[in-house]
């Protein structure tokens, strides 16, 4: 009997690391705290504590005199941030965030649902490819690319020159909010530019939301003589809701926080970016940049909440 | 017949898909054409003529070449952080159950979650409280902090494919848990990190937002193009260093790809 037991329980091992192997085994624990405490310790402590200690600031105030940051607990800063022409700023943010996002959705709707049911094999590598690659691409490149095609000597007056339709182009930037001298300080460009960078990032998971509708469903609805807008209306539509959702994350947070978009295409009225950038650079008022921070926190945190309601994380 | 016309597109689909993807694409391929345009003082369209000669002056820049020798130091070392770090938690969150494991996924998510300028002036304001001087590293640790995600990403969905019996089956032959990760989970994870480490470069290497808040004097690559966006001084040298980023990052996304495709036909996936 003995002999049987000792030849199945492997004797301990020997060395350093046959040990530390042995000691890992028997202490779950201590190998998971091995694992976990390096990326903790940097995400957990160098992070969250940064952001912390940004949150806050936005207690203090500044004092309007001496430009110090008056270390009192105060919910003035706060008072400031919701100045009218600080409130203008973040509707003007919040209005530009959910119109990018709106009609990404409609551009990204089209590539996903092709991408999904109709491409495949050497199609489908392409068009992943096709969308991965200008979503990786350089986010100034892009913007760069976009400053040569709207301004004034640039390809889209050239276009539109060819076309005879220069006075539409004039009409359209004499309108009042989304014109401008040219399209490249206008509203109209900072929102093509807004649309171009972040489309690309509502694809993929509305493709993904769209892959695990079966083909027999949709099938279905037409042989119970559902038109296809009824079909898109009642079974795709909101099959594909949590994908557009999560999609809708990324172009709505990071259209709320850019700032270098519209301080290189647009108007010289500010977004949220540019007044947090302004507010901690020249002005030194970091209180109020990081009261300014807080309000996409906020709306980025119950939009996450919404989301996660509906089941967009599954789609990710 | 049902299913052969079900297999077709609708025109009107065919059409808004090639036109999504084209407006996706065209202003990329500009780029390329400016970089060759003969024109120095304005973005004029269609280029008055066609040149190679601002290859020669870009090359001949040394502005350009420290700027791309910072913006690939700082990428290769915040890569090989985030590779170190992102696995250790993949490993942790995948290979154990503990409390909290979903709050991990989301802290690790959080700095690229959030827009750009807060990590940015989270860390900024940190490191001037800290009394830490703007240095290379204080670029290196700001985009470290959000590479992780994409090499944990990567790594937790390899971690997933991998069968438990596996690595059982390693300790059962005899193998301690060293030997088991050098020659049983490393070959298995070995090209999802590599895809990981690819994109965190690619992410790293085009960073502006962050740095702009946690770089002193020196300028990355994206710093560099930015300053030229803001005020453009040599307008041809810029259409070139942008072409080459273009190239430059399209590099490792390609390489990612490959890497990952046949990721379904790991062994032991499926059970």
């Amino acid at each position: 009997m003995t002999v049987v037991a000792e030849s199945i329980i492997l004797p301990e091992r020997r060395g350093t690391a046959g040990r530390l192997s042995d000691f890992f085994w028997r202490h779950p624990h201590v190998l998971l705290a091995v694992l976990l405490g390096p990326p903790l310790l940097w995400l957990g402590v160098v992070y969250l504590g940064s952001l912390f200690a940004l949150l806050l600031q936005s207690f203090f105030s500044i004092d309007d005199f001496s430009g110090l940051i008056n270390y009192e607990f105060t919910l003035a800063t706060y008072r400031q941030l919701l100045s009218e022409a600080n409130l203008d700023i973040i509707i003007r943010t919040i209005s530009m965030a959910a119109a990018v996002t709106l009609v990404s959705a409609l551009i990204a709707f089209p590539i996903a649902y092709y991408a999904a049911r109709y491409a495949r094999g050497k199609w489908k590598v392409l068009f992943y490819l096709g969308v991965m690659l200008p979503l990786w691409s350089s986010y100034l490149v892009k913007i760069y690319a976009w400053k040569l095609i709207l301004a004034k000597e640039g390809i889209l007056t050239w276009f539109f020159e060819r076309l005879n339709l220069l006075w539409l182009l004039d009409a359209w930037l004499s309108l009042p909010v989304v014109g401008g001298n040219s399209l490249s300080v206008s509203y109209t460009g900072t929102f093509i530019v807004f649309v171009y960078v972040w489309m690309p990032f509502m694809i993929l998971p509305i493709q993904a939301a769209l892959e695990r509708v079966p083909s027999n469903l949709i099938e279905a609805s037409s042989d119970l003589g559902g038109t296809p807008a009824q079909t898109f209306r009642y079974v795709l539509f909101p099959l594909a809701l949590p994908g557009i959702v999560a999609g809708s994350i990324f172009t709505f947070s990071l259209t709320l926080g850019d700032y270098i978009i519209p301080q290189i295409i647009g108007s010289s009225r500010l977004f949220i970016g540019q007044a947090v950038y302004a507010q901690q650079g020249t002005a030194g008022n970091i209180p109020l940049a990081a009261a300014f921070t807080v309000v996409p926190i906020v709306i980025m945190g119950l939009y996450l909440w919404m989301a996660k309601r509906m089941g967009a994380f599954d789609a990710l | 017949m049902r299913s052969e016309k079900s297999n077709r597109a609708p025109l009107g689909l065919k059409v808004a898909a090639a036109a999504g993807l084209a407006f996706m694409h065209v202003p990329i391929l500009l780029i390329f054409l400016y970089a060759f345009t003969t024109e120095e003082k304005s973005y004029q369209f269609p280029p008055p003529d066609l040149t190679t000669q601002w290859f020669a002056v870009a090359w001949d820049r040394p502005d350009v070449w420290a700027a791309l020798t910072l913006s690939v130091k700082v990428a290769s070392i915040a890569t090989a952080v985030a590779l170190v770090l992102g696995t250790l938690c993949a490993a942790a969150v995948s290979q154990t159950r503990f409390f909290g494991r979903e709050t991990i996924s989301l802290l690790v998510i959080l700095p690229i979650a959030l827009p750009g300028i807060i990590t940015g002036i989270a860390l900024r304001s940190a490191f001037s409280m800290a009394d830490i001087p703007f240095s290379f590293w204080t670029i290196v640790l700001g985009h470290a902090t959000f590479c992780i995600v994409v090499v944990y990403n990567n790594a937790v969905a390899r971690f997933r494919r991998i069968s438990g019996s596996l690595i059982e089956a390693s300790m059962d032959l005899g193998a301690d848990g060293f030997q088991t990760f050098r020659y049983v989970i490393l070959p298995n994870i070995g090209t999802a990190l590599l895809a990981g480490g690819m994109l965190a470069f690619a992410l790293s290497f085009d960073e502006v937002i962050v740095t702009t808040f946690t770089a002193g004097q020196q300028s990355t690559l994206p710093i560099w193009m930015l300053e030229e966006l803001i005020r453009p001084r040599q307008r041809p040298v810029t259409n070139v260093v942008a072409m080459i980023v273009v190239v430059v990052t399209f590099l490792p996304i390609l390489g990612a790809y490959y890497l990952t495709r046949d990721g379904d036909q790991i062994a032991g996936a499926g059970k």
